[in-house]
């Protein structure tokens, strides 16, 4: 079974990331995970296409109300089940409803307003509840539905009742566009969050992934410290000693110290293989030779089962971005051969819109969970996800049960060319 | 006739290149040239008289993978030409790269193989005589495979031959490892070329084709 993984996503998927998807889409360095307004529509909307937008508005007024009375019924019963029920269907209709009024308020005021909720995770009906409970802009919802269903909608009526009412229609050709349009303004305050905010939490969640970022890498010191001085520092203090001894011997027992010799020889070699694989968890040489492409196709050799390499980088990202994308597809892999059983697993790699793309993929058995995999197999994701979140860099995790189980990375970054030399791949190696 | 090997060495430490000098030189061979960059290796390269080059793969000007590239090109020149490959660490990646062309005389391995000074001056006259010898650890990584077409059908005890024989000892070598006759080995081995669908040919070329199946080439 060939794997689709090209299409677009159709499972269920959960960010992970400690940075919620919504920092990524205020775009703020320049990185567009969202489209962006073409230009066609940047001209204002005329006059008859906003008095139907507030024609619209007026109607909206009926599910509105129902939204808020779902909600605030539910709420009032929420120690009752079926309160809980009622908050649950109230909110995809508000939303359906908040996002047409962005939709609204950006053409009028030439912007792009999407929507800021933070993404509902995967998990229980409680979970995803909790989760949209949490998010301030559920409560803005709110507060934007009182206004909607009084001055706001009076300020759309007033539109629409300056035109039926032919002999206003003088105002109407003046006065519909400044209406609504300070309606709009007042929409995008209630709806949206303001470059304030954004860049308040731009900085908080900036301050927990530098911090997050740092802890890691104190980590990583201090396993290094670890290794070498329990592996490779304690090999050379045993040589150093066999070296001393053979001194010794020399004199008195040649055979001996010749024994002693070899024998010192042999804890050389486990000296220089500990620091070799000291070196690869640092920074794998292959990685520094072949930038990331090239590593993960070397990784993907050394996998116990097949593993595929899709597609191909046109430049190298830069050196720290290559090097915690190269340890998170090594702990993907690593992770899948592990758990999933699978027969077959492939890497994906591409760049585009300053967007590195890396998906891993196993047809294992699925059902991973981060949660469940973090508290039994340490904190190898959790270490990735830190790594990664240092870029603002993303992982999605799609794994139903039965499979497959399918890794998301992305990572915003530039590519810088290749260096000049010819690669040798098998391929374009000569024959 | 020169009835000692001209070789061609390239490593950029100095003192390991004065070390491999010493050490070939003693053990019968004559380091030709000793270079310490790949455009001089290149330069090198060009001699007609050298018959075989011992290259370490990171070398200046980049310090990435320069004498492994100079062992492909080298060897798209002039095909056949024995190469060894020392390096700090081993890539099945790279074997695969070297062993690509489908001849032999082809060796790599890790720097610290060296400190054994026989079986490094074996391995360097195997691959004179256009053999393969692997580092024990990239066969190792083979090894570690679960499945793989067709080496599946071989036995337990054939696939251990196989790896041995990629790392390119001889028949007396192999049957000492694993505790068997020589003439036991040599039935293995022919079972392997028959099961791998070799055709009959030279002996070490068919060696070297069974070796290239291992690794999947």
């Amino acid at each position: 079974m060939k794997p689709q993984v090209r299409g677009p996503r159709t499972r269920p998927v959960v960010v992970l990331a400690p940075l919620s998807a919504v920092l990524l889409s205020d775009r703020m360095d320049g990185v567009s995970d969202s489209t962006p307004v073409p230009a066609q529509e940047a001209a204002p909307p005329g006059r008859l296409l906003i008095t139907g937008y507030a024609a619209e508005q007026v109607l909206w007024l009926v599910p509105l109300l129902l939204g808020l009375v779902l909600f605030v019924v539910g709420g009032v019963l929420v120690v009752v089940w079926v309160g809980i029920l009622l908050v649950a269907a109230a909110i995809p209709l508000i939303r359906l409803v908040t996002n047409r009024q962005r939709h609204i308020a950006g053409r009028l005021l030439g912007a792009d307003l999407p929507p800021p909720y933070k993404p509902i995770p995967r998990g229980g009906p409680l979970v995803q509840l909790r989760s949209v409970l949490t998010d301030p802009m559920t409560w803005r919802d709110l507060v934007w539905i009182l206004w909607a269903i009084t001055f706001g909608w009076a300020i759309s009526l007033i539109v629409i009742v300056l035109l039926l009412a032919v002999v206003t229609v003088f105002f109407w050709w003046f006065g519909s566009y400044p209406l609504l349009r300070m309606r709009s303004q007042v929409d995008r305050v209630l709806l949206t969050y303001g470059s304030t905010e954004t860049l308040e939490r731009r900085v908080a969640a900036l301050t927990r992934s530098r911090a997050e970022a740092v802890d890691h890498s104190a980590a990583e010191l201090r396993r290094l410290e670890r290794d070498l001085h329990d592996g490779t520092q304690a090999r050379l203090v045993a040589v150093s000693m066999s070296l001393g001894m053979a001194e010794e011997q020399f004199a008195s027992d040649p055979e001996a110290a010749r024994r002693t010799v070899s024998e010192a020889r042999a804890a050389t070699s486990a000296a220089i293989s500990d620091l070799r694989s000291v070196v690869r968890g640092i920074h794998p040489p292959v990685l520094a030779d072949r930038g990331l492409e090239g590593a993960i196709r070397a990784l993907a050799l050394d996998m116990a089962v097949p593993v595929e390499v899709i597609g191909e980088l046109p430049g190298r990202p830069p050196t720290p971005v290559e090097s915690a994308v190269y340890f998170a597809v090594a702990e993907c892999l690593a992770n899948s051969a592990k758990h999933a059983g699978h027969q077959h697993a492939w890497v994906e790699l591409r760049h585009e819109q300053h967007l590195l793309r890396v998906v891993v993929g196993d047809d294992g058995r699925g059902g991973a969970d981060l949660a469940r995999a973090d508290s039994v197999g340490g904190t190898g994701m959790r270490g990735v996800m830190r790594r990664l979140a240092a870029f603002d860099g993303t992982m999605a995790v799609s794994s139903p049960d039965g499979g497959p189980t399918i890794v998301t990375l992305e990572v915003p970054c530039q590519l810088s060319p290749v260096s000049s030399l010819p690669r040798t791949t098998p391929s374009s190696a000569p024959a | 006739m020169p009835a000692v090997p001209r070789l061609v060495l390239a490593e950029d430490n100095a003192l390991l290149r004065a070390g491999l000098t010493q050490l070939l030189e003693g053990s019968g061979f004559e380091v030709a040239r000793a270079v310490d960059n790949a455009v001089e290796l290149d330069d090198a390269l060009l001699h007609v008289d050298v018959e075989g080059a011992v290259l370490d793969v990171r070398m200046p000007p980049t310090f990435t993978d320069e004498g492994l590239r100079a062992a492909i090109a080298v060897r798209a020149r002039r095909p056949g030409f024995p190469v060894l490959v020392l390096s700090q660490y081993v890539e099945r990646l790279y074997a695969r790269e070297l062993l690509a062309s489908g001849e032999g005389a082809v060796g790599y391995l890790l720097k610290d193989r060296v400190s054994d000074v026989r079986e490094f001056v074996d391995g360097v006259h195997r691959v004179l005589a256009g053999g393969t010898v692997l580092d024990p650890e990239v066969v190792a990584t083979v090894m570690a495979r679960q499945r793989d077409e067709p080496l599946d059908r071989l036995t337990a005890r054939e696939r251990e031959v196989l790896a041995l024989m990629a790392e390119g000892r001889s028949n007396a070598s192999i049957g000492g490892t694993l505790h068997v006759t020589e003439k036991a080995v040599a039935k293995h081995i022919n079972s392997i070329f028959a099961k791998l669908d070799l055709p009959v040919d030279l002996e070490v070329n068919r060696r070297v084709q069974a070796v290239l199946a291992y690794l999947r080439l």
